[in-house]
């Protein structure tokens, strides 16, 4: 976080620059109207199924319902991104705070375009990029599905943001430089598993929307896809198959209970993942799990080496010894927890992320895992951030990421203090 | 006035080990259930999470996890002829509160009553004769046998994730348990705890003296383990903070632990915490329960309505509900009539202190759990032959020294200065290697016509509502139980190499600032006689068919084991019989 004013600033300039590039450059990129046509009755059972699968792997609930509340898709809740908070839209079929009196082809272009009702443009916090992927029988189906929940009436003004990011028009120039269009496309030299699971990660389920490093600009860097990313104060890690930092030593197996239960072997779901199994991928079939196991598996990693820090060095002896003393009661002097309870610290590929967000975060402030049909128990960590000191929780998080085996960079007690300061503002 | 709550099917008055059961049971059935309860919601990482949950003083000294006095308490005597005085201070036993109950903070010491316990006073007439028990002596049979709760056992044992070794599978007797156990169906689900070095000594100078030792099922895990309902529980880490402690490392069994993450996310489920329920109405007949009438903490009254009402909380306010809803006769020593307050028991529990020589032994006290302990059940029940000591009844004994926690645990040699440098040097000299069991004999505590409950006539509760009056005092047949059984006790602490033994035998009259055990039973009693019972065999109100009362209160008499087992394995025969008798046909289900 502390990048954010020159980040602001940088952002600033190039996207006032670019606004007058952009107007000059434009072009209507979109697409015809899909051809696709919902039956008018609304009654396609068929297609309404299919639709409210849809709109469970594209997890539109995360962002369009309000957590604590019982109106579905009603809007209003706070997205936070690097520019300032959006509120959710209304997607209920309430015509006039809803989408009720949208027609097909203005709901399939701010699915798939990012094109609001009358014109305007879209924030990619709607994550259309990667919905374009979809078909538009696909965004119709979800549509239809959409017309069967009831009508919330929700005035809910969206843009939240402080200039220059309030100026709409600024998403041309976005587009033109993050957004592709096109639905997928198969790789034919693919199992068709791996490219169920490429559809799935690189359109609806949208899982590069929280793992992909972004640009200043907040658009994904390609070339890092999956990598991990710090986002809402928590870092979502590398979910490539890089044998560090992301599923190198996930089987296929883990990575799909994990995404279905919130729990394996190895670790437990929490923050904004825990929400996403709740809302989403708990309710995927094994199938689709398998496929974007089968995906992210086959992702390359960054694959550089860190050298362990030894155990003689300073923080390695106070972090073990602060290990021993309150971790291993449940996370066990070994490092290996219990299977499916309390993390295994030794083979869990998040500890040893390039930012320790993640981990100072849960040491600090204590995480509830995720409570699932299938894993209901959902033990929690308390917080220590009132017990250990900056310097302590250097020291054991230090430790945690290089025992073992293990190896990450250090982290510091600065670290620590700048997270304790960011994490002040933040509701659990 | 009271405001009215829309009608629920069941409302559930405590959320503890059986309130949460109840609960369990019925949400699986589809009913639609609220439980009110009058402590806080409790939560291990956020009420008792591992970083502090050993704090001697808040939870042990200071009662964090228990009812306080201001709230509400009971008053006490000895005798009728006395005035009882309100208790300020908890001490004999420690009255639970919040969610979870005693299940939070208990031990988690996992026992079976004998077979014969439930048929108690048959058992006794047939092997003695009626004129063998004491004159005022007033037990009873349960109304159900062993054999009939056996399967409530089990069901209660694999939720929990029991640890300890079968003594009698079906009927073979199985090396290294208790042989004088009831026939068990299966095994423990888990293998017992591993011993530390006092509790195996122990066992084997109980073994060298012909008996036959075996380790105290326990609800601290041995290993890690998924219980029926998909919850899991790790590990126990014999951290030695267990009883009056809520576990932080998800190792002891509780509500929490085993139960309410499931609870907990069914749509059918609510619960209201911090509301304390004030009385159970009934309608104009007396025969009909109508819901319940509780109190928030700003002192707004509510009325729940509700089809089915379960009487969950612990004995004491169970028995102060009856008695405030004016349901079921009250009972009156004097003209030995009416039912409820009748049969109240306790527990009748001593100790035998082991001092050894420090240069030789090193216990290491401060490792053990709850449940751990090796214990030895030939004077339990009437495992042995009662006719040549003059008394009924009896207890396990082991060492069961569940934790060296420093504030406690400061044995030190008869003679020692209470105070002062000799004292300090006492205890450094004796802490490592002293055997303090603590509930080191565990006996039963028989009923009888001068120990009950009633309403004090002179003390009320903040809202003006009469307190709960308890009379009770030991007799001598339990005194002389606690005699013979702690001089056995002694011989094997003797036997282990201890050069001294202190016994500590209880002693008349019952003090109740001198803490036993939490196990009050009593008080609303089942049997097969409403004129001597309050519920019948499933738990069921005799007076009042839709109202069912789980817990102690309904022992007829307590055993010399730790309560928990059974009263949980009533609560899973009572949902059962709820299940698939009542609600199909609901009314009495026996015809007395």
């Amino acid at each position: 976080m502390r990048s954010r004013p020159i980040a602001a600033v940088v952002a600033l300039v190039i996207v006032v620059g670019l606004i007058g590039l952009a107007f000059a450059l434009w072009r209507d990129r979109g697409q015809s109207s899909p051809s696709a046509v919902r039956r008018a009755d609304g009654q396609d059972f068929a297609q309404i199924e299919r639709g409210r699968t849809l709109t469970t792997l594209a997890d539109c609930a995360g962002c369009h319902s309000t957590p604590g509340q019982n109106e579905p898709f009603a809007g209003g809740r706070p997205i936070e991104t690097p520019f300032g908070n959006l509120l959710a839209p209304n997607i209920t079929p309430d015509r006039e705070t809803g989408i009720g009196a949208w027609s097909d082809a203005e709901f399939d272009a701010a699915v798939r375009q990012g094109k609001q009702r009358h014109g305007g443009l879209l924030y990619p916090a709607m994550p259309y990029p990667y919905y374009a992927k979809m078909s538009a029988e696909e965004v119709l189906a979800i549509r239809a599905y959409l017309d069967t929940i009831a009508p919330v009436r929700n005035s809910v003004v969206s843009n939240q943001l402080p200039f220059p990011f309030d100026i709409r028009a600024s998403m041309r120039v976005w587009n033109l430089l993050y957004f592709t269009k096109g639905e997928f496309k198969p790789d034919a030299s693919k199992p068709a598993a791996w490219n169920r699971g490429a559809y799935l990660v690189l359109g609806p389920a949208h899982c590069g929307a929280c793992h992909t490093p972004k640009t200043t600009l907040g658009g994904d860097l390609a070339s890092q896809a999956l990598q991990g990313y710090g986002i809402q104060g928590w870092f979502a890690p590398d979910i490539t198959n890089d044998a560090t930092r992301g599923l190198g030593s996930w089987s296929v197996e883990d990575i799909v209970a994990y995404l279905k239960t919130g729990h394996n072997r190895v670790t437990a779901a929490t923050g904004p993942m825990a929400e996403e199994i709740t809302l989403s991928s708990s309710h995927m079939s094994d199938a689709d799990l398998t496929a974007v196991a089968t995906y992210l598996k086959d992702q390359p990693g960054r694959f550089d080496t860190t050298a362990t820090i030894p155990a003689t060095d300073p923080a390695m002896v106070a972090g073990a010894a602060i290990y021993r003393d309150v971790c291993s009661a449940c996370h066990a002097i070994d490092g290996h927890g219990v299977a499916n309870l309390f993390p295994a610290l030794a083979a869990s590929p998040a500890i040893r992320s390039s930012d320790p967000a993640s981990l100072l975060r849960v040491i600090l402030r204590g995480a509830r895992s995720v409570a699932t049909a299938a894993e209901p128990t959902a033990p929690a960590m308390p917080a220590f951030g009132w017990q250990l000191d900056d310097e302590k929780v250097a020291a054991v998080a230090t430790y945690i990421r290089n025992a073992w085996g293990s190896a990450a960079p250090a982290v510091s007690a600065e670290q620590v203090r700048e997270a304790r300061r960011s994490l002040a503002a933040r509701s659990d | 006035m009271a405001r009215r709550l829309p009608r629920k099917d069941v409302v559930i008055v405590g959320l503890g080990w059986t309130g949460s059961i109840l609960a369990n049971e019925l949400t699986d059935e589809g009913l639609d259930v609220i439980a009110i309860e009058r402590g806080p919601w409790r939560d291990a990482a956020t009420q008792f999470p591992p970083n502090y949950s050993q704090d001697e003083l808040r939870y042990r000294i200071r009662h964090e996890l228990f009812l306080r006095p201001d709230q509400t308490t009971f008053t006490f005597r000895n005798k009728m002829s006395q005035t009882a005085l309100p208790i300020r201070s908890w001490g004999a036993f420690m009255p639970p509160n919040g969610v979870g109950g005693g299940g939070v903070h208990w031990n988690a010491e996992t026992w079976r009553f004998l077979p014969s316990d439930f048929v108690l006073k048959t058992h006794l007439t047939e092997r003695y004769g009626a004129s063998f028990l004491p004159a005022d002596m007033t037990i009873q049979d349960f109304g159900v046998t062993y054999d009939d709760i056996e399967p409530y056992y089990d069901r209660f044992e694999y939720l929990c994730g029991t640890s300890g070794t079968a003594g009698n599978l079906k009927g073979q007797i199985q090396e290294g348990g208790n042989p004088f156990e009831g026939p068990r169906s299966r095994p423990y689900p888990n293998p017992a705890q591993t011993q530390p070095f006092s509790h195996t000594l122990f066992a084997k100078a109980a073994r060298e003296l012909g008996y036959k030792p075996f380790p105290q099922p326990s609800g601290n895990m041995s290993q890690p383990y998924t219980n029926p309902l998909g919850v899991r529980l790790g590990p126990c880490t014999y951290c030695g903070f267990c009883e009056w402690f809520g576990c932080g490392n998800y190792s002891k069994a509780s509500p929490q632990t085993t139960i309410l993450p499931v609870l907990v996310r069914k749509s059918n489920f609510t619960a209201r915490d911090n509301c304390e329920v004030t009385r159970i109405n009934t309608d104009k007949s007396g025969k009909r329960a109508t819901g319940v009438t509780f109190v928030d903490t700003s002192g707004e009254e509510w009325e729940q309505p509700a089809d089915l009402v379960i009487l969950s909380a612990f004995t004491i306010f169970n028995v102060q509900l009856l008695l405030l809803s004016g349901i079921g006769k009250p009972y009156d020593p004097v003209a030995n009539t009416g039912v409820i307050g009748r049969n109240f028991t306790h527990q009748t529990i001593s100790d035998a202190v082991g001092f050894f020589d420090k240069a030789k032994f090193n216990f290491n006290p401060f490792i053990a759990s709850g449940s751990i302990g090796m214990c030895i059940d030939e004077f339990n029940g009437d495992n042995f032959d009662h006719a040549a000591h003059g008394f009924v009844g009896g207890g396990y004994m082991g060492q069961v020294q569940t934790n060296g926690r420093p504030i406690e645990t400061t044995p030190v040699p008869e003679g020692t200065p209470r105070w002062g440098a000799a004292w300090k040097t006492a205890v450094r000299d004796n802490y490592l290697s002293a055997v303090k069991p603590g509930t080191g004999v565990h006996g039963s505590f028989y009923s009888y016509r001068d120990v009950y409950m009633d309403l004090d006539p002179t003390y009320k509760d903040r809202l003006g509502r009469p307190l709960a009056r308890m009379t009770i005092d030991f007799h001598d047949n339990e005194l002389k139980q606690n005699a013979f059984l702690t001089d056995r006790f002694a011989e094997i602490i003797k036997a282990m190499g201890a050069h001294t033994v202190d016994k500590q035998y209880r002693k008349g009259p019952y003090d109740i600032t001198q803490y036993q055990t939490t196990h009050v039973c009593g008080g609303a009693i089942m049997g097969s006689d409403p004129n001597t019972s309050a519920i019948n065999r499933y738990l069921q109100s005799w007076d009042v068919p839709n109202l069912f009362v789980m817990g102690a209160s309904g022992f007829p008499q307590n055993a010399g084991y730790n309560p928990t087992g059974t009263l949980a394995a009533l609560a899973f025969w009572s949902a059962d019989a709820i299940r698939n008798q009542y609600l199909k046909n609901p009314g009495p289900l026996v015809h007395a």
